[in-house]
């Protein structure tokens, strides 16, 4: 499905998650993050440059796993996100949604 | 986006502490709270163990009346059988990441599900606030539980 956001053409799957990283870049965050009423602070920054990687490198994600991340806690992290964290913050970074249950 | 029908909170009661009982409890509790649903626990009768500190670390699967298992009645109740069920299933556990119980309660509470423990219980069991789990949130009647139910789009379940 194609969506214009932030002056650009990209391309998104039923429930709104980027099918082509490459299509990914700060302005296109910045617009998913309005969509998800989230406003960006480096913070959230770090948390997103963090994800990206974690995929990058095949890392299932997880609540859990976010929890031994050494960057941030589990509180933090539904601090920063507050409505359904993983998937917002998965979604804004232009990553695919974790298939994780835990 | 949010549509009139869509789950904004689940109330989930806990009377059993066999350990498939409590990790399902868990995971529709946390799975609320990843989808940005609210999440609260009441922890009744056998439950209880699941928030007892000396209790919540040494739960167990049963072997006897759990025909899944698909083990003869009379083995399920050998001494040790229980055990080793127990260690296997959690074996099994770690290695879909699962938390251990201790690990889990706290995931609960940084994720902001409300733990509540089962006034008539606790007093039928003779607990105190203090055996049990540090950051439960706090004692209540079932009358208390039924009003932190109201509202649309609540939904209850016993396990």
């Amino acid at each position: 499905m194609e969506k214009t956001i932030a002056g650009k053409q990209i391309t998104v799957n039923e429930e709104g998650y980027l099918t082509d990283f490459n299509q990914w870049n700060e302005q296109v965050a910045e617009a998913l993050a309005l969509e998800a009423e989230v406003s960006l602070t480096p913070r959230h920054w770090e948390v997103l440059k963090y994800l990206q990687n974690e995929q990058k490198n095949q890392v299932a994600l997880s609540i859990r796993r976010i929890g031994k991340s050494g960057l941030l806690d589990i509180k933090e992290f539904y601090q920063l996100f507050p409505v359904a964290p993983l998937k917002t913050a998965t979604k804004i970074a232009g990553i695919p949604k974790p298939a994780s249950c835990i | 986006m949010k549509s009139v029908e869509s789950i904004k909170k689940m109330m989930i009661i806990l009377s059993k502490a066999t350990l498939e009982n409590v990790y399902a409890a868990f995971v529709l509790a946390n799975g609320a709270r990843m989808e940005g649903i609210e999440a609260e626990m009441f922890f009744t009768f056998f439950g209880l163990e699941a928030v007892h500190r000396k209790k919540l670390d040494h739960l167990h699967v049963a072997t006897v009346g759990n025909p899944a298992m698909h083990m003869p009645t009379l083995l399920g109740g050998l001494p040790g059988v229980e055990s080793l069920a127990t260690h296997m299933m959690k074996k099994e556990m770690e290695k879909v990441d699962m938390p251990g119980i201790p690990e889990f309660l706290d995931i609960l509470t940084a994720s902001g599900v409300k733990l509540w423990a089962c006034k008539l219980a606790m007093d039928m069991f003779h607990y105190k606030k203090q055996d049990l789990y540090e950051d439960l949130d706090g004692v209540l009647t079932v009358g208390d539980f039924y009003k932190r139910s109201s509202g649309e789009g609540v939904h209850m379940l016993f396990i």
